[in-house]
């Protein structure tokens, strides 16, 4: 029963959001609907008991990732009147509707076969009980997939890296100037 | 086993009440302990500074936050015409709400004893419980999740002000509070892994065997040294309260607000110096562990710890009174080039000391090849720091010279 109610609070405020993020007329209202969409997934997460997930996700979605978000519109100066529908891609209303339906289909196909593959036990019930589910995590990531674990942190890296050369403006009069200098 | 008591055989309307009563004093606390630390606060700078400080209401001036807060409750609520309505209101209940929920972890009390199971726990109305609000299986991370989402307060209420310098100050807020939170979880990082647990209650009782596990090497220096300084920052405190640079940005992100909506921020703030100190006690300083002399068994962890965080708060009015402002780039500097490549490097030492343990390393070599490698990788690290500095010095010459 208890159960019952923590879904439909936090599937209705994750619901809530995502629609909010699709409608708020102001950029900041909408990274705000985003914000309220994550909670409710942390909340989902703790009712599933993935604690160390929920905690996750508050930090660095809500707690990194969002504010970055906001720095960045705030930054911009984002009009409210700016107007968004700006024609944008010929076509592209057609195919997001479209694809938008097969998604779903795809979805509730998987959804009817959830009884016999992809849950081998009830949700919400770990792996191992006795432990807490931080150690598992950390047993599956640095143990089990370590290597695939530092490649990410690798490409990550790589994407920093990427990201700092390509925002460095080239400067054709430091070039110049250091040329004749030497 | 972890988890409080009072949840293992079912929850009845008895638990429910209990943890409503919990809640209950927990707030009240909180709301009373503000109104005390800003009158300590005042009190005490005015010491520090040859003056009186509040002395009028009240015997020693005890009341006059009562009397502000009144005071604020009747103020005019304005709202600055360019405002946004909705976030402009929703801004400082971010500020309070977080700060009343990161209290929840701490345990205040409770007779912690070595070796024992189930430790610290007491017994109220019957019931077998933590003398904490909450101990959740994420324990310190709630501390890390909750100071995150106060970031937001501080951020949206300086935008929807939609004047310039409390956007100014907001933006300010916010990158300090990110570039400061990298540091604040690394040193909790040093004292998880020591505890081998995330559970603040758990933390407690690793060091419930008095003074010698106290993990005085192990985080008593530098992870602490680093935690002070980070919840420094990230409370907004003099010397990093560039936030509300008064010479700078009039007041910073609070500028346009009044009335009981200023009144909020100033109680968030408040009472997260209150948390953070309480945070402290916690992780490094055994909570409410120490001995007990006569009589009532229950009652002196409490003292102890309500004792240890009065210590905190001082030395954090103490930072406020003595201390000068940074410069921003100083701030940043301290950040990202101090605190976070030490706090690295000691958890690099510290992880190997602890893993040689495990591989039947002698502890000497373990000591020294982590000594060796922390020192290697130190010397690599000043070294990009001087490219770096040397790489701008030229550029910035070669600017003046081509611009000047």
């Amino acid at each position: 029963m208890i159960d019952l109610i923590v879904f439909l609070v936090a599937a209705a405020i994750c619901l809530v959001g995502a629609v909010g993020v699709v409608v708020a007329r102001n950029p900041v209202h909408s990274a705000l609907m985003l914000v309220m969409t994550l909670f409710g997934i942390a909340v989902h997460f703790v009712a599933q008991e993935a604690h160390f997930l929920a905690a996750v996700q508050v930090i660095v979605y809500a707690g990194a990732i969002v504010v970055m978000f906001l720095f960045v519109i705030m930054l911009l100066g984002v009009d409210v009147h700016t107007k968004l529908d700006l024609g944008g891609l010929k076509g592209q209303r057609v195919a997001a509707a479209a694809f938008g339906v097969v998604g779903l289909g795809v979805l509730v196909f998987l959804m009817t076969r959830v009884e016999d593959g992809i849950t081998s036990q009830p949700a919400g019930t770990p792996i191992d009980p006795n432990t807490p589910d931080i150690n598992q995590l950390a047993h599956s990531l640095f143990d089990q997939y370590v290597f695939a674990f530092e490649l990410t942190s690798v490409l990550l890296i790589i994407a920093v890296i990427g990201a700092v050369i390509l925002s460095r403006k080239p400067r054709p009069e430091l070039e110049e100037s250091q040329g004749g200098e030497s | 086993m972890f988890g409080d008591p009072i949840y293992r055989d079912g929850v009845d309307w008895g638990d429910v009440a209990l943890m409503g009563f919990k809640v209950l004093l927990a707030f009240v606390f909180l709301l009373v302990a503000t109104m005390f630390m800003v009158w300590f606060e005042r009190k005490v700078v005015g010491d520090m500074q040859n003056r009186i400080g509040p002395n009028v209401a009240g015997p020693w001036g005890l009341l006059q936050t009562f009397a502000d807060g009144v005071k604020f409750f009747f103020k005019e609520d304005l709202k600055p015409a360019n405002s946004d309505p909705l976030i402009f209101r929703l801004a400082p209940y971010l500020s309070a709400v977080t700060a009343f929920v990161a209290f929840a972890i701490v345990p205040v009390g409770g007779v912690f004893r070595e070796g024992e199971i189930d430790t610290g726990t007491v017994t109220l109305f019957g019931k077998e419980t933590y003398l904490q609000v909450a101990d959740p299986p994420i324990g310190i991370l709630l501390l890390l999740a909750v100071s995150s989402i106060a970031v937001y307060g501080v951020m949206l209420a300086g935008w929807a002000s939609g004047s310039k310098y409390p956007l100014l100050g907001s933006v300010r807020a916010s990158a300090q509070a990110i570039s400061y939170e990298a540091a604040l979880g690394l040193s909790v990082v040093a004292v998880v892994l020591l505890a081998g647990t995330l559970s603040t209650h758990g933390i407690v009782a690793e060091q419930a065997g008095g003074l010698r596990s106290w993990f005085w090497l192990a985080t008593g220096v530098v992870p602490f040294g680093v935690f002070l300084i980070a919840a420094t920052a990230e409370l907004n405190r003099p010397p990093f309260d560039l936030v509300e640079a008064e010479q700078e940005l009039v007041g910073g992100f609070h500028t346009e607000y009044s009335s009981i909506r200023f009144a909020l921020f100033f109680l968030a703030e408040f009472m997260n110096v209150i948390t953070m100190s309480a945070i402290m006690v916690t992780l490094f300083f055994g909570g409410p562990a120490g001995p007990i002399f006569f009589g009532l068994d229950w009652l002196w962890p409490t003292v102890w710890f309500f004792a240890k965080v009065l210590v905190f708060l001082f030395v954090f009015v103490w930072f406020r009174a003595t201390l000068p402002r940074l410069r921003y780039d100083q701030l940043m500097h301290l950040g990202w080039k101090v605190l976070i490549p030490m706090m690295l490097g000691w958890l690099l030492v510290f992880a190997a000391i602890r893993q040689h343990r495990l591989d039947n390393v002698d502890t000497a070599v373990a000591i020294v090849v982590g000594l060796v490698l922390a020192i290697g990788a130190t010397a690599l690290l000043m070294a990009a720091f001087s490219a770096g500095d040397r790489a701008y010095e030229r550029e910035n010459t070669i600017k003046d010279e081509v611009g000047g």
